[in-house]
């Protein structure tokens, strides 16, 4: 990375080698990481990679074991929570009771001791961009789960913190209302400008969202990329299976010609993809990622050599989601079923051949774990 | 937190907590169990013996009496267990929307008057000149005034009546928890409603049962003014006994032994009840 | 059983019967001693001899003292207000140190610490008052043998009353403040220090707040339960009786409609007091 530390220099926050751990198992395993002002960071992982750990330390409700926190170039380490620029949207949101909206937005500033009627104006200010004019006098409880997130998100923007925290705060909503807070975050973040940094189990939340995706695993990063690269260019097998769906070919590598593979199933069939970890060799166990859209369906008797024969188990119809299940080489497999007339119609049990482009498949060294 | 800053809130913490219990309970009662051991040789020479427990032991009077006083009140704790429960179902699973909650505070108000309100109460309804009596002799069931006061039956009344509260509110927590699926499941599956009951509602309902009961069974137990009051010439109770030890007869000595036996008596029980129903003091108190 | 399952008329009919009765059998020994604080005749009986409120306004001279008038009455009555006043503040104190020890801290011999602090709830009352009656006043009686020095605080009285009553009152409180504690959810403390407040900020301005419905109710609970308590009063008494042991003593000499008013008196402030309380805790729930 040539622009590295060009990239520090305009970072909001900037990790070096953090770690954290518990007794013998390190939830937080040398990170490092730099967030540019102004960006929507995620970090992605499933649950117990240490994500919400990390977030912790950024908070300050825990200390790193090693490593350092930097904010705007400020090392933060034994910096209080509560007297860090930084933040947080927790999972359960966290309102307080006891107190009406207005009180929940004035808390953070009357620690910061900002006059009543200058608190006001920043108050009324704030519901307005969030879209909740006039609701000062409201409780918490009597607001829907929307509503809720966005005075939880006023809470904290009206104090004009340098980063935002946000600890998967869309997990309580249903999935409709997910949906159109996932834009509608996207388009707060853009508006305030403030740099945030979002941690979540769920791919499309990240995807959609986010300027970088941080997928973590282990208490590491497996790759720190846009949402495009990590969808297009996994690095990892963990990637490639993590984010978006993908049906995952173990095999034996047979032949590597200029970045494409060709790997050998355990029933003799042969499939190709371009080499995504380096140096494979053949007689090496290997596995192959291709997404279910990247396949296509032809008849056995139209297929060339390339093409993987395979057998219908069930067709799976959900709209333009719609996938048909397939066994190859005693492997399942998913491919997409376009809704748009050009899908052959299928029966259980029927014989057919699998198609793809090898650029569009990923092949990895290692048998699945 | 540092470690420091936390030793010291566990300090300030825990240095109330501790000057209560020891000074408070664990002081005064171990000091009440010393002075059951002594035996005072004269007014002014003490030695350490187990007169006092002979004497209880030897005076049919203290035994009896504290033998009374258990069966008495395990047959009250029953009793209130008994009336209790038919009760709280209706409460708790029976009674709808406003109704549910006045029925249960009904079952609350009589328990914001003190003990002694709630015996003078019944003595003006059962004693010779009461309520009762006049009532029954102006319907002409009686020729003269009728005695209802002074008997074993009566401070059973006032006891489970003092007791009620104890054993309702627990059960309605309890039975209040219970999943109706499970109710309609025994009954699905072939159940009648005593093998419902038996099988699905007493064993959902035990911690409600054991802690009502535990504390039905020490209200009883330890209580002084309705035995007294309601009771006859020769139903006296163990409260009593320790009471006259330590006020009008200023044997402290006697009288500690007798406190330490009740304690023991009470102890035992709870312990037993715990025991027999596989429930645990942290969670039928706490 | 259910309302799902179907029962028998005559079962629901018994049913309706028995709660019925249930319920004259908890209100009738209250509705009576009210009633005959207003009966105009010299003891507390029927037949009704017409309505009077002789036995709270009366000043003697017509040979009755209502209960207004009635000075051994009344002063006992402040006494007992005094007793409760101090039981309150002392075991709502504890109360909430004990529920933040019990709830927010680890420590070695937590559990067993716990089941001690319950103990209280298992010892008889006239135990407890038994206990330190013999602890404290044996006490200040060696030391008066010894140093001729007097402990009066320890001799039979109003603060030893209190301190029998503390000792089992305070369970009741902490348990109350412990089960609205264990309600709280910590992240409202780390949200508090994050939007900037310091530990001390965020106890005061967000779990304290979630904690004074319980603190109040624990309060009033104190309260009431010092004011009826008789079985630890009567063993540390002096020479200041509180109410309920007054009470007793008048009623071993024979009962008036006095002890009726007081009775009546006491119900409805008890019935203000715990409803007050009620009133307070519920918006929180």
């Amino acid at each position: 990375m040539a622009d590295a530390n060009a990239a520090t220099e305009t970072a909001d926050l900037v990790c070096d080698r953090l770690v954290r751990r518990f007794g013998d198992t390190r939830a937080v395993d040398e990170i490092s990481l730099s967030v540019p002002a102004g960006s929507f960071f995620s970090i992605l992982g499933p649950s117990g990679c240490g994500k919400t750990t990390l977030l912790r330390l950024l908070a300050g409700f825990d200390r790193p074991d090693d490593g350092d926190i930097l904010i705007r170039g400020e090392r933060m380490n034994e910096v209080a929570p509560n007297r860090r620029p930084v933040n947080m949207v927790f999972q359960h949101l966290a309102l307080f009771p006891t107190m009406s909206v207005a009180d929940n937005i004035a808390y953070g500033l009357k620690r910061q001791k900002v006059a009543a009627p200058e608190r006001r104006r920043r108050i009324a200010e704030v519901l307005e961009q969030v879209g909740l004019p006039g609701m000062e006098d409201r409780n918490p409880q009597q607001l829907s789960g929307g509503q809720r997130q966005r005075v939880a998100l006023a809470r904290c923007l009206v104090l004009r913190p340098t980063l935002l925290l946000l600890d998967e705060p869309l997990g309580a909503l249903d999935l409709k209302l997910r949906e159109q807070m996932k834009v509608e975050l996207k388009h707060l973040q853009k508006a305030f400008g403030t740099t945030f940094v979002y941690i979540t189990h769920d791919q499309s939340e990240a995807m959609v969202m986010s300027d970088q995706v941080a997928v973590m695993r282990q208490g590491r990063f497996d790759q720190v990329a846009s949402p495009e690269t990590l969808y297009r260019h996994p690095e990892t097998p963990f990637v490639a299976g993590f984010v978006g769906d993908n049906n995952c070919l173990a095999g034996t590598v047979v032949a590597q010609d200029d970045g494409q593979v060709t790997l050998d199933l355990a029933d003799g069939s042969r499939v190709r993809g371009m080499a995504a970890s380096p140096d494979l060799q053949p007689g090496q166990p290997a596995q192959l990622f291709v997404r279910p859209e990247s396949l296509s369906l032809v008849a056995t008797t139209a297929a060339g050599e390339a093409a993987l024969p395979a057998q219908v188990v069930t067709t799976l119809f959900d709209g333009a989601n719609s996938r048909v299940e397939l066994t190859a080489a005693g492997q399942v497999l998913f491919a997409r079923l376009p809704q748009d007339g050009s899908a052959p119609s299928l029966d259980a049990g029927q014989t057919l051949a699998l198609q793809w482009q090898p650029s569009l498949a990923r092949v990895f060294a290692g048998a699945p774990a | 937190m540092t470690p420091g800053a936390g030793r010291l809130s566990l300090a300030l913490l825990l240095t109330p907590f501790l000057l209560w219990i020891v000074l408070l309970v664990l002081l005064p009662h171990a000091e009440m169990l010393r002075v059951s051991f002594q035996v005072r040789e004269s007014w002014d020479t003490l030695d350490w013996g187990l007169t006092q427990y002979r004497n209880f032991f030897e005076e049919a009077y203290y035994w009896r009496t504290f033998l009374r006083t258990g069966l008495m009140s395990l047959f009250t704790t029953a009793l209130t267990l008994l009336v209790a429960f038919p009760i709280a179902w209706y409460i708790a699973r029976l009674a709808r929307g406003r109704s549910r909650g006045v029925l249960f505070l009904a079952c609350l108000v009589p328990f914001w008057a003190s003990e002694l309100v709630r015996t003078y109460g019944w003595m003006i309804l059962l004693r010779e000149s009461g309520v009762f009596s006049a009532l029954l002799q102006g319907v002409g069931l009686a020729d003269g005034p009728v005695e209802m006061l002074y008997n074993d039956a009566a401070v059973i009344i006032g006891l489970v009546y003092n007791g009620l509260l104890f054993m309702v509110v627990p059960l309605v927590t309890t039975l209040d928890g219970l999943d109706e699926n499970l109710v309609e499941a025994g009954y699905d599956l072939g159940g009648g409603h005593l093998t419902v009951l038996r099988e699905v509602v007493v064993p959902w309902a035990m911690p409600g049962i054991v802690s009502g009961s535990i504390v039905v069974f020490m209200l009883t137990l330890g209580s002084y003014l309705t035995p007294i009051l309601m009771g006859g010439k020769d139903s006296a109770w163990f409260t009593q006994q320790i009471f006259t030890q330590f006020i009008t007869r200023f044997n402290w000595e006697q009288g500690a032994a007798l406190g330490v036996l009740l304690l023991v008596l009470s102890s035992l029980m709870v312990w037993l009840g715990l025991k027999l129903t596989g429930q645990s003091l942290r969670k039928v108190m706490g | 059983m259910i309302p799902s399952v179907p029962r028998s008329r005559l079962f629901d009919g018994l049913y309706l019967a028995y709660l019925v009765a249930f319920f004259i059998y908890l209100a009738l020994p209250l509705l009576v001693t009210a009633v005959f604080a207003f009966n105009d005749a010299p003891f507390p009986s029927l037949p009704w001899q017409g309505f009077t409120l002789d036995w709270y306004l009366a000043d003697g001279e017509q040979g009755r003292t209502g209960l207004f008038h009635d000075d051994g009455l009344l002063s006992a009555l402040w006494v007992s207000v005094q007793v409760a006043f101090w039981v309150t503040l002392v075991s709502v104190a504890l109360g909430c140190f004990n529920a933040v020890l019990f709830e927010r801290l680890q420590f070695r011999g937590k559990e067993l610490l716990y089941i001690v602090m319950l103990l209280p709830l298992v010892i008889p009352g006239v135990i407890l008052g038994v206990s330190i009656l013999v602890f404290y006043s044996g006490m200040a009686n060696s030391v008066s043998m010894q140093w001729q020095i007097e402990l009066d605080l320890f001799r039979p009285g109003l603060p030893l009353v209190v301190m029998g009553q503390v000792a089992f009152i305070t369970t009741l409180s902490t348990l109350v403040i412990a089960a609205r504690l264990r309600k709280f959810d910590r992240q409202l403390e780390e949200a508090a220090l994050n939007l900037g407040a310091t530990p001390i900020v965020a106890w005061f301005t967000v779990t304290l707040p979630w904690l004074l419905p319980a603190i109040g109710g624990a309060a009033a609970m104190a309260f009431l339960m010092s004011f009826e308590n008789f079985n630890t009063t009567v063993m540390l008494t002096g020479s200041d009786t509180p109410l309920t042991v007054a009470l007793f003593n008048r009623l071993r000499e024979g009962s008036t409609p006095v002890l009726n008013a007081v009775a009546l008196l006491l119900m409805v402030a008890s019935a203000v007091l715990a409803l007050l309380a009620m009133g307070r805790s519920r918006p929180g729930h």
